[in-house]
């Protein structure tokens, strides 16, 4: 089976499907690839921080630069993805007061608005800050959430005539002597292999973009660098809250939606690691001690689950030791630089620039293909951003608060898709994050959800505090009655996506989040007869 | 594991939902979301956006049922209570202050009481009630008594002081202006005890009436006079504070510091209920109460209000009853009865209030009981109401037992 289309994009991540987002507002054919869901990589692996900027202001004028710019584009056509909570940089005594002269300075010089304020202006701003701080200056941070983010980027792509294929893996690349025409992909369903041609190729697959760049027969020298962070059950802050110092381990606490999130660590990983990323007992340690720093009430706050994600740090072309890293954005033309047509990868970088990383690309894209359109992605709304969440939540005003102000909050206007019309699709599958069966069926019709997990992506059923006890049982139901699966899949599912939050529960699992999952094995293994074999 | 971190203690929900399955109003409003949403669940949504604030969450009793049904010891009442208190945005209105100040109203009403019952009861007044202010017209407000029982008390000073040991007794808005014979039963039975009864300083309302219907910095002023009271007697003259009404005793210990942030660790475990505190007594020998040989036999049904529930003392009404010769006991399932204070004397809750205790009226009926006892006086009201037996704390019918 061969098909043919302008440029295939490896890679579901936010980058990925800002490219076919881009593609396709320029008129341009494009097939997304990915070999497993959206958004399951970096993208999804990170804190969700809407960087303004300051954290790299002092070592890294132009990523500062980068961000402050997407930051305040995103908010304008991402609002239902981001929330604008700002952020405050403050130092405890062990920091003193000396990078902060510095750190306004940088910050003002790369565009970022940074004002000091009094320590006590600041605990007003953010209560659970902590008391000691000696100083605090006020950033334009914010939280944004990745899966909105490339749901919301696949959706506007698929209306403009992309494609998505999600679980499917590239095997291998269709070569004619000096050019890529295409692609072999297994279908990880089927296992049925498909050959995919267009007249570009584009490796956008993260830290899985250095084995991707081997096959095509480039080298593009990544270094994995494993990232963890810990996920508390409620929202402890409303503000962003950094230290203001040099970037170091555990010194951001963002809050995104229901939760807070305290990360990340730092440290080198083997490539053959890369797919089964785990945390370790020293990372929690660690990540506890320096967040009792930044907020004291984490230390008697619950933590849900603890998990890492691998940032793809690309080692710099004249650098061969990969000892120089690069945090920027990094597209390499492989018909220039190693004489491989039809053939880019774009990497390094981060969720924040994913828009314009893939501006780049597309710009890229369009010179090879010679076409002369102008990049729009910087103006034009994206899909769930383009009406106010006020005005949406008058016109549903008949449902319930809860469940009303949630869907929302995670589709935007696309909840006009959502059908909450009578009481059975207003019932709540995941109460936690009250997601009804009228979300979860809008999900499983229109944004290419596969699975439990897949749906966990899409709606944050599982994502509370009960993580799968209440809302899993009920969603693979929904599944199965929607014809995704028979019952026996349906079964296997759901010990799949038991065993994938018991895998983020296991190293945090004490006091009350071990009672609840000892809870939740009672039920389903106890009550349903779902045997975890797979359980580590 | 299970540390009571204040204000988070939400967290220690593991989502079982028993407390949804004790929920009366759960069981008979689809509109209320039920304890576990509207509480931990909740809760956990408004930390987000204070927008998620329900409104449905004044559909709660209050009855505290869900905390007592909680195995991981969340303070789930609390918790709802405290979310109306700090986001509710509809204000208090007229019959919200008609229905809380029980205090003021009362004092106004027990002097000119033969006419303020009179008025009150004409049906035309009623239908105003109802449809002006919002009291359905099912409900007749208590009767108020002609002069109050603190005035009564105060002639007896001198005896009571004879006694050797004395206590303080909270009698409560209900004791005072509607029904001081309970007062008087209850003084009956501590004088036969050989103990003395006293009144506080200046008691207040304890404040509940306020606090459900949102008038909640009143609440506040009532009940750090009234702690400095409990501490006065308590701590400076010895004295325990013993109460008959079981909300307000609960609201004394445990309301306070939860809802309304007033410190009582030191004197919460003085202030007792009255069938428990007798009990006790009884319970270590050193008195005996001697009981009218040859009274007639009463069939008693006794009924556990919820705020006893929550205390966990119904064990002391209960063998209190026992003690008494000529009552022939049967204990109702322990259920709320619907009313829950004022909430039932609201229109838009009557039918709520009624379907909850609709199983129990008919248990009631079926009971074949001459009276139904129960410690709190808001049951009383709707049992009376809905049922067609008449209804006697147990103090009062241990009062009537003894020689």
């Amino acid at each position: 089976m061969t098909r043919e289309v302008d440029v295939i994009i490896i890679g579901g991540g936010a980058t990925g499907a800002g490219v076919a987002r881009d593609c396709a507002l320029r008129g341009i054919k494009s097939l997304l690839i990915e070999r497993g869901d959206i958004a399951t990589g970096a993208t999804g692996r990170n804190h969700g921080l809407l960087h303004s900027g300051a954290r790299y202001a002092v070592t890294d004028r132009e990523s500062a630069e980068e961000c402050i710019k997407e930051n305040m584009i995103l908010r304008r056509i991402a609002s239902h993805c981001v929330e604008q909570t700002d952020g405050l940089f403050i130092s405890l005594p062990e920091d003193g007061l000396e990078f902060q002269a510095k750190f306004i300075d940088s910050c003002r010089a790369a565009g970022i608005r940074a004002d000091a304020i009094d320590p006590k202006e600041a605990l007003l701003l953010e209560p659970s800050a902590n008391p000691e701080m000696i100083g605090a200056v006020r950033v334009p941070d914010g939280a944004v959430d990745p899966f909105r983010l490339t749901t919301a980027n696949l959706i506007d792509a698929k209306l403009n005539g992309a494609e998505v294929l999600t679980y499917h893996k590239v095997e291998d690349f269709i070569r004619n002597q000096n050019r890529i025409e295409g692609v072999v992909v297994r279908d990880m369903h089927t296992n049925e292999l498909k050959e995919l041609r267009a007249q570009i190729v584009v490796n956008a697959g993260g830290i899985w973009g250095h084995d991707l760049a081997a096959k095509a027969g480039v080298t593009v020298k990544m270094l994995p660098a494993k990232g963890s962070l810990l996920i508390f059950g409620h929202r402890v802050n409303n503000v962003v809250i950094n230290r203001c110092r040099k970037p170091a381990d555990a010194d951001i606490l963002v809050p995104g939606d229901t939760i807070s999130l305290i990360g990340t660590t730092s440290s080198k990983v083997p490539f053959n690691e890369v797919d089964n990323m785990y945390v370790t007992a020293d990372e929690v340690d660690l990540l506890l001690r320096e967040g009792t720093k930044l907020a004291p009430s984490l230390a008697h706050t619950r933590i849900l689950r603890a998990y890492a994600g691998v940032r793809p740090l690309v080692a710099s072309d004249d650098d061969p030791s990969g000892r120089s890293v690069s945090r920027g954005i990094v597209l390499l033309d492989h018909a220039t630089r190693d004489g491989l047509e039809g053939f880019i990868t774009i990497t390094g970088g981060k969720l924040m620039t994913y828009r314009l990383m893939a501006e780049w690309t597309t710009d890229l894209i369009c010179k090879k293909l010679n076409i002369k359109k102008k990049c729009k992605t910087a103006e034009l709304k994206l899909p769930g951003s383009r009406q106010k969440e006020e005005r949406l939540s008058k016109r549903l005003h008949t449902i319930p608060t809860a469940q009303r102000e949630s869907v929302i909050n995670r589709h935007g206007d696309m909840v006009e898709r959502v059908n909450m019309g009578d009481a059975a699709h207003r019932s709540l599958v995941c109460e936690c994050e009250e997601v009804t069966v009228g979300e979860v069926k809008y999900a499983l019709n229109e944004l290419d959800v596969r699975n439990l997990v897949d749906l966990r992506r899409r709606t944050r059923v599982g994502m509370g505090t009960c993580q799968g006890e209440l809302c899993a049982c009920r969603a693979a139901g929904i599944m199965a009655e929607a014809g995704k699966y028979c019952s026996q899949r349906a079964k296997q599912d759901l010990a799949d996506f038991l065993n994938e939050r018991w895998k983020g529960m296991a190293p945090v699992a004490w006091g009350d989040t071990l009672r609840e999952s000892q809870f939740t094995t009672w039920l389903y293994d106890g009550i349903c007869g779902l045997k975890n074999e797979k359980k580590i | 594991m299970m540390t009571e971190h204040s204000e988070f203690n939400f967290e220690q929900c593991i989502k079982c939902t028993v407390c949804t399955v004790y929920c009366p109003v759960a069981a008979v409003n689809p509109l209320f979301p039920g304890p576990k949403q509207a509480g931990p669940d909740g809760e956990r949504l408004r930390l987000k956006d204070k927008g998620f604030f329900d409104e449905s969450l004044k559909m709660c009793l209050n009855c505290k049922r869900c905390e007592v049904a909680c195995p991981s010891n969340v303070r789930i009442g609390d918790i709802i209570q405290a979310a109306r208190i700090k986001h509710s945005r509809k204000g208090p209105g007229l019959r919200e202050r008609l229905l809380a100040n029980t205090d003021f109203i009362g004092s106004m009403a027990t002097p000119f009481a033969p006419l303020v019952n009179m008025t009150v009861g004409l049906k035309p007044v009623k239908m105003v009630m109802d449809k002006v202010v919002g009291i359905d017209h099912h409900r007749t407000f208590p009767r108020y008594a002609f002069g109050t029982f603190e005035g009564w008390l105060k002639r007896k000073r001198k005896k009571q002081s004879k006694f050797a040991r004395q206590i303080s007794y909270f009698h409560g808005c209900y004791v005072n202006y509607n029904n001081p014979q309970l007062g008087k039963d209850f003084v009956k039975v501590m004088n036969a005890l050989g103990i003395g009864v006293q009144l506080l300083e200046k008691e207040k309302c304890c404040g509940v009436p306020l606090i459900s219907n949102g008038l909640i910095d009143k609440a506040r002023r009532q009940g750090e006079h009234n702690t400095a009271l409990l501490r006065q007697s308590i701590i400076e003259n010895n004295r325990p504070v013993v109460g008959t009404s079981t909300t307000c005793t609960f609201t004394l210990r445990d309301e306070y510091p939860h809802l309304l942030s007033i410190d009582n660790a030191d004197i919460r475990d003085k202030i007792d209920l009255a069938t428990r505190y007798i009990y006790r007594i009884l319970e270590s020998g050193e008195v005996q109460l001697h009981f009218k040989k040859n009274a007639p036999q009463r069939r008693v049904a006794y009924h556990t209000a919820c705020h006893m529930e929550k205390l966990g003392w119904a064990y002391y009404s209960i063998a209190l009853l026992k003690m008494i010769p000529s009552v022939e006991l049967t204990i109702l399932d322990s259920q709320c009865c619907g009313i829950a204070g004022t909430y039932g004397f609201k229109k838009e809750n009557y039918p709520t209030a009624q379907a909850i205790g609709d199983t129990l009226f008919r248990k009631i009926e079926a009971s074949g009981c001459d009276v139904v006892s129960t410690d709190c006086e808001t049951c009383k009201w709707q049992i009376e109401m809905s049922t067609s037996k008449p209804v006697v704390h147990p103090i009062s019918l241990l009062a009537e037992a003894l020689e």
